[in-house]
């Protein structure tokens, strides 16, 4: 015996039958193909389950029927950016200096690898931006120990400051003090000395004596008027630039006993392309010659 | 009265079928409004990519142009840049406001007249008038057996669908790309696969949501209808059933003697059968109904042949209608009413905001920047460097030059940072055309003690082309001590 189907009175529309309150609901289905959507999704949805990974297990996990995974992607694409990377680098480091300046596209690969190596691997000694550390030298100034040319600063690069490396760098001053080479009395006339080359005798102090024990000791590194020698590192003792202080006790701690800064060659670890980059990047800081 | 009785769980469908809607033709006010509209907007549509504007060499021709690649957007004389993102915020706010203005005034013009969905189901409705002829014809139709006719009518007119849609699916990419030059790609096979693929997309979603879809998409998808509620009150022009004219309802003659106790309306159902969503508007304000007034037209056939006076179905507001119901004098119909107001106002704000963003826009843009890693370098010399970064915007579709002077308390000279240039009072930089440019200087100020000290610095920038002087305040840092020491 057919029922019948509860209407309402304003609307004239079908009710769902249920009340509350006195409160009776119209029936305002969802469309069929609303339903048939949701239907599309659920199968669409098995199959995913099927072809991508998707269960997991103890041991491992259901590879899908495709056997995709984002980790192999990653690695492909990884590899595909190398090779692109990889056709500019060879030619970084087939191309002389000079030539890579004069090709904006290639100076901007150039840069941009410097820069991240140098943030990578140089930054933690040499201070952000080459902004230089006490005791670790500013390489955003003019003022250079090797010198600042891009073919000097590839060569420190390369084979790094008084290591083991055979090419490093080299050179050893002399413990006046501590191996007795000079008195301290004549560390300090000599301290007094550089002062006076520095502009920085004051008092009027006599640097006679001083500039006799200096012409002696020092000259052939330090140079007559205190230039200072890049092929064998000797600093230019008048630069405002210096690593280990301007006072006379730290000139004559300095004369004393020389603190020497050693840096690691990077042959081993970055490969010539890179080591270019990264001697452009250093170069453009500010102070490049 | 109805007497409640629960219906068994068999009975009530949880899900509705379809029924399908198949709209009358109709001549009237509205419709040929209507007609003008879609022509209008069509016309803009499909045309507009074609039309060129000279930018000079190197510089795409297309009028309006959204340039992905290269992050601009063309539109006739003005070129936007990414920077210009909050004119597009404007824009929209723009158009959000005025909709709402708009509904308040009339209630749901845009849906009915102007909105995609309504204008491409309205043409498509068309296509398929001309092909399967009006509601009776395609009733009986789909309702009869599959002959030849029916065959051929519903291959023909699904054909000329997917030629609509693909038509429009590709005019929407030449948007995006050089119309000319993508249409020549696109038959060649070099278009890429974005073209390929969007030109695809959009041609299905046209054939599907005008084709198939139709008031589907405004009853269940479209979020407007559930909130444009809050726009409209009882001032409101709706379309709207004088209830109180037309019933009681019935067929009968009205003229004779006694009259018979009806009302206006002949319960013919022209009304229902021209609705593009298929409802009676008799039962009043409805979610469904898109407010585009073809019942409207079609009633007023209804009663010019029953020489009845017009307008049983016509624009009016809630309000009105209620008072006409209970035999009051109704007040005219009110525009200016403080929502209506507010609307304005704001609306008004927001073209202003807009006019006066879009008058100040500049075509150069510089920002100074000062370098944070290192803070300040010492030279040699004693003399203390602070690097800035420049950054330079030309829009213009010339080169643009600058000379660059600094206003500083202490001595200073500047120099483009990799120039072999000796520091000098005054730099040129050229930017070129259409480009951003990011240029590192050096401002090394003399040893001296002032340089120890942090100061306010002004970098003057003057375009040597226009004489333009823009000045951009910037700070110098000093090292805490004196250099040379
Ligand atoms: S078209 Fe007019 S007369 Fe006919 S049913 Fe609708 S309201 Fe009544
Ligand atoms: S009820 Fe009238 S105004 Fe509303 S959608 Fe239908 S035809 Fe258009």
């Amino acid at each position: 015996m057919p029922t019948k189907i509860e209407k309402d009175v304003i609307s004239g529309r079908e009710t769902t039958g249920q009340v509350w309150d006195g409160l009776r609901e119209l029936n305002t289905p969802i469309p069929r193909w609303w339903l048939y959507t949701f239907i599309a999704t659920c199968v669409w949805s098995v199959g995913y389950v099927v072809v991508y990974p998707s269960v997991p297990g103890l041991f491992g996990y259901y590879h899908g029927a495709i056997g995709y995974s984002t980790r192999v992607e990653v690695n492909s694409q990884v590899a595909s950016i190398a090779a692109i990377r990889a056709r500019s680098m060879d030619r970084i480091e087939a191309t002389p200096f000079a030539q890579i300046a004069s090709d904006p596209k290639l100076m901007a690969v150039a840069m941009a690898a410097g820069k991240i190596t140098f943030a990578n691997n140089c930054q933690p000694c040499h201070g952000a931006g080459g902004g230089g550390r006490p005791g670790f030298p500013t390489l955003a100034s003019d003022s250079w120990i090797w010198g600042g040319k891009l073919e000097d600063i590839q060569t420190s690069v390369q084979h790094g400051i008084r290591n083991e490396d055979p090419d490093a760098r080299m050179s050893q001053m002399p413990r006046f003090g501590v191996d007795g080479l000079l008195k301290p009395v004549e560390i300090a006339a000599v301290a007094d000395y550089v002062l006076a080359l520095r502009g920085a005798n004051k008092d009027g102090t006599d640097v006679t004596a001083g500039g006799k024990l200096y012409a002696e000791n020092c000259v052939a590194c330090h140079g007559e008027k205190g230039e200072g020698k890049r092929e064998v590192g000797a600093p230019n003792l008048r630069s405002a630039v210096n690593l280990y202080g301007t006072s006379k006790d730290a000139i004559i701690a300095q004369i004393s006993a020389p603190r020497q800064g050693v840096m690691p060659g990077w042959n081993a670890r970055l490969d010539a392309a890179t080591i270019k980059s990264v001697a452009i990047y250093v170069h453009s800081l500010g102070g490049g010659e | 009265m109805n007497e409640y009785v629960t219906p068994s769980a068999d009975e009530v469908s949880l899900y509705g079928d379809r029924v399908r809607v198949y709209p009358r033709a109709v001549h009237g006010i509205a419709r040929n409004f209507k007609w003008a509209l879609l022509i209008f907007c069509l016309a803009v549509y499909y045309i507009l990519p074609w039309v060129r504007w000279n930018r000079g060499p190197g510089n795409p021709n297309q009028a309006v142009l959204l340039d992905i690649s290269t992050e601009r957007f063309y539109f006739f004389g003005i070129t936007f840049w990414p920077q210009d993102i909050v004119l597009l915020t404007g824009g929209l706010i723009l158009a959000a406001v005025g909709l709402f203005l708009i509904t308040s005034l009339f209630g749901r013009i845009w849906c009915g007249y102007a909105c995609p969905q309504t204008v491409w189901t309205d043409l498509f409705m068309l296509v398929e008038r001309w092909i399967e002829g009006d509601r009776n014809a395609r009733m009986r139709r789909d309702a009869g057996p599959s002959t030849l006719d029916k065959v051929w009518r519903k291959l023909a007119k699904h054909s000329v669908w997917l030629g609509v849609a693909f038509w429009t699916g590709g005019g929407w990419i030449m948007y995006y790309v050089d119309a000319p030059t993508v249409v020549g790609d696109f038959w060649t096979g070099q278009a890429s696969y974005g073209v390929y693929g969007f030109t695809f997309l959009f041609t299905a979603t046209t054939y599907v949501l005008a084709g198939w879809a139709r008031e589907q998409v405004c009853t269940y998808m479209c979020p407007w209808p559930r909130f444009q509620s809050a726009m409209l009150d009882e001032q409101t022009l709706i379309v709207t059933y004088q209830g109180w004219r037309g019933e009681p309802r019935g067929r009968g003659k009205r003229d004779v003697i006694p009259a018979p106790v009806l009302g206006d309306c002949i319960d013919c159902h022209a009304c229902v059968h021209v609705c593009p969503t298929g409802i009676d508007i008799r039962d009043g304000v409805q979610l469904e109904c898109i407010g585009c007034g073809l019942c409207v037209d079609a009633c007023n056939e209804i009663m010019t042949r029953t020489s009845q006076p017009l307008w049983l179905i016509k624009w009016d507001t809630l309000a009105r209608q209620a008072g006409l119901a209970k035999g009051e004098i109704v007040e005219p119909i009110k525009l200016v009413r403080p929502r209506t107001l507010i609307y304005l106002a704001v609306l008004g704000i927001a073209v202003a905001a807009m006019g006066i963003g879009l008058a100040m826009r500049s075509l150069l843009e510089v920002s100074v920047q000062h370098e944070r890693a290192p803070l300040f370098v010492r030279l040699h010399d004693g003399s203390l460097r602070n690097a800035y970064t420049l950054k330079l915007v030309n829009k213009y579709t010339h080169d643009v030059s600058f000379t660059v002077t600094v206003e500083a308390a202490m001595r200073a000279k500047l120099q483009v940072a990799g120039s072999t240039d000796a520091p000098a009072d005054a730099i040129t930089i050229l930017v070129p055309a259409d480009s951003v440019g990011a240029y590192r200087v050096f401002l090394d100020a003399a040893p001296g003690g002032v340089e120890a000290k942090n100061a306010e610095i002004t970098f003057l920038l003057r375009d040597t082309t226009d004489n333009i002087l823009i000045k951009r305040s910037a700070n110098f840092i000093g090292a805490g001590k004196p250099g040379g020491g």
